[in-house]
């Protein structure tokens, strides 16, 4: 399982990499969106991966981290969503009122000369 | 009951009551939340003083105050911390945002909505960096500011404002992935992300774990150098800055001294000589990275054709400055280099209010917005017009009344321009001569005459001299086509709360120069508690979390 998800990881990465590298701003949104995927796969993972173990405590079950998942890159995980859902909701808007004033998506907000 | 230990967590909670209320005054009612802003900022500051007082008074172990928001055991709850270092940059975070509030009541402020929210948002984030003693925290406090930066970035609108936006928000967007990745590698490896407890882990992790954990402060490096402006992650900060309304930039001329501030902290508390095998992991990327920060700026600076880059580039320069110095881990350097912090950004963030001020006469459209490209102009524009008498023998001009404006304006300008460049009589002569000072006795004055002097000191101190070459010559070349050029143009109009908060920086920083010897007390105690970081894992480590209603009456009962 290690392997699927650092190769996942690995692959959002790259694509977002590349695509912030694009000169067209829908590109870079795609792009920060993907790395931040990427990002959130990671931070989940510090947490080492297991199948069936739960990180809330029960009755019965020794308290230690041979029996649960970390808990704390969840709670992490879930901060950083939220967070990089929402400034990829204010890049649209600047995205917007950029292509408004410069009537152009390049990055740069205008056209490269030929 | 005391209540100092809460007073800490109040620079937090203020602006962000304040902010809330704002928003739910709606979008009316801009006079109301203008005063409702400034008071909160003044109360703001009030506390910051009252906190950098408190850290001064001794009895208090290692002048630390130690805050548990979440009346968690250390390492399991959030923490907030005050000690020197923090105390100083909130009063200087305060008197920032108090001068560039003065100034945007003025005008500035009525250029879209909202601005009075985001700037209390944008305060809390800076407090908040400066308090906070926890990794996560940190990145969510980050966020808290940038997000505000973001808004007051775009403040006003504006074709240039919107698309050197969209590069700022890109790049901050991305560094908040690296800081991410970063925090979990080091979460990953250590276990924990308090900053105290981090300081106790990192030596004792195997030798298997530590690329990881450098892997992971180098990328967390990556994040703050962006934001501190390290070459070559400053591209985006001349257009941005430049581009920003002037209350604005003013505020920011702090944000690049958040990257500085974390830097600092993180990296003598964590990669500290007590560090074991990581002892001062990344020191010559801090020296040789500034030292590029300040070529780069200082080339950049002798080709400025505007106020606004002029002075952006200026903080890059002063970023340079203290990335280097810091990356010694020298406690007399570090000192000189606070000292030096201090000064610089009062100065830099007049000289953004300034700016506005100067370029306000002049037509929109007489110079362009992006002056990247162009060579500098000839000085054909000295030469006087035709039928304009420059002759003091023919009297003609003699006795024509310089307006008051163009004097405070001219005198206000080589007042900043002598704190930025380090020249004698101001304070920034102090704060340079403290750098190079430092830089030739390691040791410390009088002692360890015979410690030489590294080449890379050595290096430091003749890019010190020369940046503050080019600066002098950039400065005095826009001031002498700003004020001395024959042009027929009104004088700018200038409003009284435009000239408060200039006076009132520049009034600070020559205030400095005579009242340097306390500051630099200051300074210098706070670099010492940075050189030996047991007393604030120590202070950290040590808080006991205050026992429940609950438990005290259980004591109570067993020990009646």
């Amino acid at each position: 399982m290690e392997e699927v998800i650092a190769i996942a990881i690995g692959v959002l990465a790259a694509s977002g990499v590349w695509l912030i590298l694009r000169p067209r701003t829908f590109q870079v949104v795609m792009g920060l969106c993907l790395l931040s995927y990427g990002v959130n796969l990671f931070i989940f993972s510090m947490g080492s991966l297991f199948i069936g173990k739960e990180p809330n405590i029960k009755e019965g079950v020794p308290q230690d981290l041979l029996h649960y998942t970390d808990p704390l890159p969840q709670a992490l995980v879930l901060t950083a969503i939220v967070i990089s859902f929402a400034m990829t909701a204010l890049f649209l808007v600047v995205l917007l009122a950029s292509r408004g004033l410069t009537g152009t998506d390049h990055v740069d907000g205008r056209e490269p000369k030929e | 009951m005391n209540l100092m230990p809460h007073l800490i967590a109040a620079p937090i909670l203020l602006p962000l009551l304040t902010a809330a209320m704002m928003l739910m005054l709606g979008e009316k009612h801009r006079p109301l939340k203008a005063k409702i802003n400034l008071f909160s900022s003044l109360v703001g500051l009030g506390i910051a003083v009252l906190l950098l007082q408190w850290t001064q008074e001794t009895g208090v172990p290692g002048s630390i105050g130690v805050y548990l928001p979440g009346n968690w055991q250390v390492p399991f709850g959030i923490v907030l911390v005050v000690d020197r270092l923090s105390a100083l940059m909130l009063v200087l975070t305060g008197i920032i945002g108090v001068s560039a509030l003065l100034f945007a009541m003025a005008r500035w402020d009525g250029a879209g909505s909202s601005f009075h929210a985001l700037f209390q948002i944008q305060m809390m984030g800076l407090y908040g960096a400066f308090l906070t003693a926890d990794l996560f925290n940190l990145f969510v406090f980050f966020e808290v500011l940038l997000a505000a930066s973001y808004g007051l970035m775009l403040h006003g609108s504006g074709r240039s404002r919107v698309s050197s936006g969209l590069h700022y928000i890109s790049i901050n967007l991305l560094a908040s992935s690296l800081f991410l990745i970063g925090a979990a590698l080091i979460y990953g490896v250590t276990g924990t992300l308090n900053m105290a407890d981090l300081a106790l882990k990192i030596p004792l992790v195997p030798e298997a774990d530590r690329g990881l954990l450098h892997a992971g402060a180098g990328i967390l490096a990556v994040a703050f150098l962006a934001k501190a402006g390290m070459w070559p992650l400053n591209f985006w900060l001349v257009p941005a800055y430049s581009a920003a309304s002037a209350p604005v930039a003013a505020m920011f001329a702090i944000m690049t001294k958040v990257g500085v501030y974390t830097l600092l902290r993180l990296w003598t508390l964590l990669f500290s000589g007590q560090a074991g095998a990581s002892a001062y992991f990344g020191g010559d990327w801090l020296i040789y990275g500034g030292m590029a920060t300040i070529v780069c700026a200082a080339v950049a600076i002798l080709a400025a054709q505007r106020l606004e880059r002029l002075a952006s580039l200026s903080i890059l320069v002063s970023a340079g400055i203290l990335l280097s110095a810091i990356g010694f881990a020298q406690p007399n350097l570090i000192g000189a280099a606070l000292f030096y912090l201090v000064n610089s950004t009062l100065a830099l963030s007049a000289l953004f209010l300034l700016a506005e001020l100067i370029e306000r006469s002049r037509s929109a459209n007489e110079m362009p917005l992006f002056d990247d490209g162009d060579l500098p102009r000839p000085m054909e524009s000295l030469q006087p017009p035709k039928g304009i008498n420059l002759d003091d023998e023919q009297k003609a001009v003699v006795g024509q009344v310089i307006p008051w404006t163009m004097a405070f304006l001219g005198l206000s300008f080589i007042a900043c321009s002598l704190l930025i460049i380090g020249m004698p009589p101001l304070s920034g002569f102090i704060g340079k001569l403290g750098l190079l000072s430092a830089l030739l006795n390691p040791l410390g004055l009088g002692n360890g005459g015979d410690e030489p002097i590294s080449n890379a000191a050595w290096g430091l101190l003749a890019l010190l001299i020369l940046s503050g070459l080019a600066s002098l010559i950039a400065f005095s070349r826009l001031g002498i086509q700003r004020f001395w050029t024959p042009e027929e143009r009104p004088s700018p109009l200038l409003r009284r709360f435009e000239c408060v908060p200039i006076i009132a920086l520049l009034g600070l920083s020559i205030a400095l120069t005579f009242k340097a010897e306390p500051l630099l007390r200051y300074t210098q105690a706070a670099a010492q508690a940075l050189n030996n970081p047991q007393q604030y894992v120590m202070a950290v480590l040590g808080t006991r979390t205050i026992p429940s209603p609950e438990a005290k009456a259980a004591v109570a009962e067993v020990t009646p």
